[in-house]
């Protein structure tokens, strides 16, 4: 009883547990409908390229994974939630795409500027927004999410306006890579490991981890001990909008084309969601990264495995309503005194 | 109970985790009277208060109330409220985007027969109680438009309202200037000429003998004693706080080291204030000095000592460091300058609870190195068993959660902290409070040990013998100024009392 | 005479009010030639976000809580669905599934806000899932677009004309035109006036305000916190119930992406016209005129004819910036004053 106690306890016990109960899920159905039990997790070799559930959920999975990075931060600093992303992400595409193929062009086969170029313009702007956001934030001390509705509504618009309201295809090979496979592995999947990897290493060898735990927990004695909390605050934004412009490049270049209407439309509330599911508190303070990015793939989980079920990707969104709650209402305040009341009870009774 | 009594609180015991808040303290309370009530830090005013109200669950002791035969138990303040126990709070427990008569009778507003709020009725009634206290307040603007002070005025006129019998005034008076201050007294004299009791927790003495009749003290939770104003002239008063009777009080000498007298002026401050906390003050600290900074509570002890350190910024005035002039904007500058500050608030300003021992440890030594500089674990690691060994922290690991510890080990974590960074020098603001003896002992030999390094340290304590032990100076704030400083001869528990107390000292 | 006081609170007000006669004007200036200075573009305004004028009437009252409602846009749509599909589908006459619409959105709301109130939940998060489960249970009912034809009440209270007695005017060919508005204004109306009234002069609507103003003094002054929390969800999801109706008769069909992005309307809406987010601070009047000021900017939008209609967005944002960022420059002007 009191191993099962601690395991519940661990950091990552929320994020592994759903994931393992998602691929159960996948295995009770594979054997139902009379596939291999493990159908879920082969891997083949179609076309040339990798192929199988578990490759989809991996490569499907890339932008909320990058998001989660971003969002992790964020959340930890400043207790609340970036909702920009998304709107972030089609407004980067939207940028990169409109130089690739130059304004009011709506279809090209050879780029009007270099590729690294029009990359590295989406990228910045997404940088901008961050910037834009984490100065709200950090020294207009304005609420995380009402500051970052201005581009929830904006991005998305000013996206719109460099594509004219079009839909800019670019159609070069070199585009379609960063949305496609090298060899036989999906690109996404590569740029979602560079960058959790990156991530990674800038926790460990940089204080930045320490420093904004530190200032997501106590505000004032982080001041005291002499840690710019305004500053740090306004780097996780900054770094969240990296990580949205670094997603939306990617969605861009999957359907090579900047359709600023759809891309990362309710991207923001995946990212949140994989946030919470990775059992960090939305309320600040404490984070693990491990676990957000566990979480972004157990919601591509849950997708994959409710359209491997049936239903539709509209309907979608009542299962994940149905998770989001149980999630949070498990790790409310009253719900968690009343189980500890109960199980005290329960062992005086003893 | 006694005739003519409102209250009477009868040997109150209450234990906080770990801690006997309470011993057997109590308070009587008679009609129309205004009663001081008095104690340092951690004597256990605001938790008897907090009994008599109901928030907290006392486990010994009654309660009287005149109009209830028995002894009474409040299960909230709802229901201390309801039988006639009003609370008016330091902070004021009002809706500032509301207007004032909707203020005093939310809730509880009249209806009309449609059941919508009648407003002029309460309108009406609201000005009826504003003339009662004679008080200019136009009642139908909202309570954000009016000063602090009108706003502590109001909640009184909300409390009195609801049939009160006894108020009671939890430290009204620290957020107000003298002339606010003589208006709540006006209002409190008003009052008490009606009938009204009044509870006053202050810890300002002037206003006690300006406006009270008589004082109760406290003690480390136990009950001291109950006096009339006339029998206790003031250092008789700060004696009974500091719990020392006033008889043998010269028998106790300070021990503290002299200085070198050609050391170094490290410190040097010229008019540095901070509007509403500290006045602007001087203070010279030479390298190896301690400097005990005395007062009593609020009287701007920790604000001054803030100020220096940048964590209030200074308005006014210049600060030099070993001689040369700086600007302070963030404590981070002070801390490149050498200097460390141990806050008097360890939970709110002190640990990182959700942090290790370690990162705490390493949290201010990191933040001056930057953020690119990282300590390698291993580092981190010896740095933090080297301090733990140091300091003897009591931990079962140096990964344990700094939440997880006692408060006295909390309290050398953040020691730790700051002499993980090499300080040249310490600001100490209470850092013995809430802790066992021995560790207390621990701390003052260290704070001496880092003076004979020829490090600087600011030393704040309500303890004067552990002032009187620890340090080579004092200097004596009062009322948010520092009015003198104590060396030498008259470093002796008599001599700071009297300077405390100020006025007539000899009386 | 009573004099109006003027505070940080009605200058928001002001300055909304200020802001929609100033664009207004602009707009009869600039796009007079084309119909601008009618009447009824005025009316068009009132007509095409009746819906969301009903929608913003519960979204202020849950703001001034200091809470949040981002499940009301996907309430519409399903609502619109529910409305579609019975009609449609079940042969279910309109008055009765009017009816079930509203209960549905009491149940919708009093699970919303005991979620948010009773176990402590951040609002952001139980309305989110509350927007997912909304959305998706559209999709459950179908996925497909289906128009509503077959409801013979239905079709008439959509077509109904209320002919205004005055405004009367000739258009381009010279035909005179007879200004009107659909029920669905008068029904929005009707919302806002209640919502007045229950914010002013009840106590439950001071309650409203105690609570967004000072959560731990409301309580230590004796409200019931939590019910007054847990009410207003309620509130916020009947009148969005009451807004989806409108919106149905406004566009007589049910989609699954239908009314997308209206919770960010409504809450734009809303702080334009002085609702503080943080909560305490608003007024159901100023949340009326900034209905009226971001549907005057897409109208405008739309005359211009060239702009491209995100233009309107971008507009809507940089005010909501403006708005804000003054929020928080007040905010600071007073702490500064209070010290």
């Amino acid at each position: 009883m009191d191993k099962i106690r601690k395991i519940t306890k661990m950091s990552l016990f929320l994020p592994i547990f759903s994931m393992i109960l998602i691929m159960l899920i996948n295995v009770v159905y594979d054997i139902h409908c009379g596939n291999a039990p493990l159908n879920f997790f082969m891997i083949s070799v179609k076309n040339g390229v990798l192929y199988g559930r578990l490759i989809d959920v991996l490569n499907r999975g890339s932008e909320v994974a990058i998001l989660a990075v971003g969002m992790t931060l964020v959340v930890s600093a400043s207790a609340g939630t970036d909702i920009s992303v998304g709107s972030v992400m089609s407004l980067a595409g939207g940028m990169c795409c409109m130089l690739l193929a130059g304004y009011g062009v709506t279809n090209v086969n050879e780029y009007n500027v270099p590729l690294l170029v029009g990359i590295g313009a989406g990228i910045l702007i997404a940088c901008l927004c961050g910037l834009f956001n984490g100065f709200l934030v950090a020294y207009m001390n304005i609420q995380p999410m009402v500051a970052t509705l201005i581009l929830w509504s904006a991005g998305r618009a000013i996206g719109l306006l460099l594509c004219n309201s079009n839909i800019v295809y670019v159609r070069v090979d070199s585009f379609k890579l960063l949305g496609a496979y090298v060899g036989i592995i999906p690109t996404p999947i590569i740029v979602a490991a560079v960058c959790i990897a990156v991530a990674a290493a800038v926790l460990k060898f940089t204080s930045l981890g320490m420093y904004i735990q530190s200032v997501g927990i106590n505000k004032k004695a982080s001041r005291i001990a002499g840690l710019n909390s305004a500053k740090i605050i306004l780097m996780c934004y900054v770094i969240c909008g990296l990580c949205a412009g670094i997603a939306g490049i990617v969605a861009t270049s999957r359907i090579y084309s900047a359709d600023t209407n759809n891309i990362g439309l309710n991207m923001e509330l995946d990212a949140i969601l994989a946030v919470a599911l990775g059992g960090n508190s939305l309320g600040g303070g404490k984070f693990n990264l491990a676990g957000s990015i566990i979480g972004a793939y157990t919601i591509q989980a849950i997708t994959t495995t409710l359209y491997a079920l049936g239903v539709s990707s509209a309907q979608a969104p009542v299962f994940k309503a149905i998770v989001v709650i149980l999630i949070v209402v498990i790790q409310s305040g009253p719900v968690k005194d009343f189980f500890k009341k109960y199980s005290s009870k329960r062992r005086a009774a003893a | 109970m006694e005739k003519n009594l409102v209250l009477e609180m009868k040997n109150i015991s209450m234990t906080f985790p770990g801690v006997k808040a309470l011993d057997k303290a109590g308070l009587t309370l008679k009609k129309g009277e205004i009663k001081a009530l008095m104690g340092e830090n951690g004597a256990g005013k605001s938790t008897l208060i907090k009994c008599l109200t109901g928030v907290n669950k006392f486990e010994e002791g009654e309660i009287y109330l005149e109009g209830h035969s028995g002894a009474i138990r409040n299960k909230d303040t709802m229901d201390a409220q309801h039988k006639g126990i009003s609370t008016v709070y330091q902070e004021v427990n009002l809706c500032p985007n509301l207007s004032v008569a909707e203020n005093i009778y939310i809730g509880r507003a009249p209806l009309t027969k449609l059941r919508t709020i009648d407003r002029r009725k309460m309108n009406k009634n609201a000005r009826l109680l504003m003339d009662e206290l004679e008080l200019d307040i136009d009642v139908t603007r909202n309570l954000e438009n009016y000063s602090l002070a009108m706003q502590q005025m109001i909640a009184i006129a909300r409390a009195i309202d609801m049939d009160c019998k006894a108020l009671i005034l939890d430290e009204p008076t620290s957020s107000l200037d003298d002339k606010e201050v003589e208006k709540l007294f006006n209002v409190m004299r008003s009052l008490k000429k009606k009938g009204v009791s009044i509870i006053f927790v202050t810890h300002f003495l002037e206003q006690v003998y300006e406006v009270c009749d008589s004082i109760t003290v406290l003690r480390n939770g136990k009950l001291v004693g109950e006096y009339s104003v006339e029998e206790m002239p003031r250092v008789k008063l700060v004696a009974a706080m500091m719990g020392k009777d006033f008889d043998d009080l010269a028998s106790i000498k300070p021990e503290g080291s002299t200085v070198n007298e050609d050391a170094e002026l490290f410190i040097d401050a010229k008019g540095l204030s901070h509007a509403g906390k500290i006045k602007p003050f001087d203070l010279e600290i030479k390298k190896g000095e301690v400097v005990g900074l005395t007062g009593l509570l609020g009287s701007g002890r920790s604000e001054l000592a803030r100020t220096i350190y940048g964590a209030d910024k200074a308005q006014t005035g210049t600060l030099k460091v070993g001689g040369k002039e700086v600007h302070i904007h963030e404590p981070i500058d002070a801390m490149n300058l050498g200097m460390g500050l141990l806050p008097d608030d360890r939970k709110a300003e002190g640990i990182i609870g959700d942090l290790s021992v370690r990162e705490n440890i390493i949290l201010a030594m990191q933040a001056k190195q930057g953020i690119f500089k990282r300590i390698p674990k291993q580092k981190q690691i010896e740095i933090a068993d080297k301090y733990i060994d140091m300091v003897q922290i009591k931990t079962a690991d140096r990964e344990t959660l700094v939440k997880q510890l006692s408060g006295g080990n909390q309290q050398k974590v953040i020691l730790a902290r700051w002499l993980a960074t090499n300080p040249d020098f310490l600001i100490l603001d209470e850092p013995t409070r809430g802790i066992d003896i021995g560790t207390k002992t621990e701390i003052q030999k260290m704070v001496v040990q880092l003076a004979s390094e020829g490090k600087s340290v600011i030393f704040i304590s309500s303890e004067i013998e552990e002032m009187l032990r620890t340090c080579n100076r004092m200097a004596v704030l009062r009322d948010g100024a520092k009015v003198g400083e104590i060396s030498g001869e008259n470093m002796t528990q008599e001599g700071v009392m009297n300077a405390i107390a100020g006025g007539d000292s000899n009386g | 005479m009573k004099k109006i006081k003027i505070n940080n609170n009605n200058v928001l007000l002001l300055i909304t009010i200020g802001l929609f006669v100033v664009m207004y004007a602009a707009g009869c200036i600039v796009y007079g030639h084309k119909g601008f200075t009618n009447l009824q573009t005025f009316l068009n305004i009132l007509i095409n976000n009746a819906g969301l004028i009903c929608i913003t009437c519960g979204m202020t009252c849950v703001m001034l809580t200091g809470g949040i409602d981002i499940s009301v846009g996907s309430l519409v749509a399903l609502d619109c669905m529910i409305m579609a599909v019975g009609v449609e589908k079940l042969g279910i006459s309109s008055p009765v599934l009017m009816i079930g619409i509203l209960i549905f959105g009491l149940v919708f709301g009093i699970v919303q806000g005991f979620c948010i109130a009773y176990l402590e939940i951040q609002p952001f998060i139980v309305t989110m899932a509350g927007m997912f489960f909304a959305r998706g249970m559209t999709a459950v009912l179908s996925t497909q677009q289906i128009s509503i034809v077959s409801d013979a009440l239905f079709t008439k209270l959509a077509g109904l004309k209320i002919n205004l007695p005055f405004g009367a005017y000739e258009n381009s060919k010279g035909i005179l035109q007879i200004p009107y508005v659909r029920i669905t204004v008068v029904v929005a109306l009707i919302c806002v006036a209640v919502t007045f009234f229950i914010l002013y002069a009840t106590r439950f609507g001071r309650s409203v305000y105690a609570v967004g103003g000072n959560q731990q003094s409301a309580a230590l002054m004796g409200l019931n916190v939590k019910l007054t929390k847990l009410k207003t969800y309620v509130l916020a999801s009947l009148f969005t119930s009451i807004g989806g109706i409108c919106f149905c008769l406004n566009t007589m069909s049910g989609t699954t992406s239908q009314a997308t992005g209206m919770e960010m309307d409504a809450i734009s809406s809303a702080v334009i016209g002085g609702t503080l987010l943080t909560g305490g601070v608003g007024n159901v009047i100023g949340s009326f005129f900034g209905v009226l000021i971001n549907g005057t900017i897409s109208t405008l939008v739309k005359s211009n004819g060239k702009l491209i209609s995100s233009w309107s967005n971008i507009v809507t944002a940089i005010l909501l910036c403006f708005f804000i960022v003054l929020q928080a420059v007040f905010a600071k002007l007073k702490e500064r004053k209070n010290k």
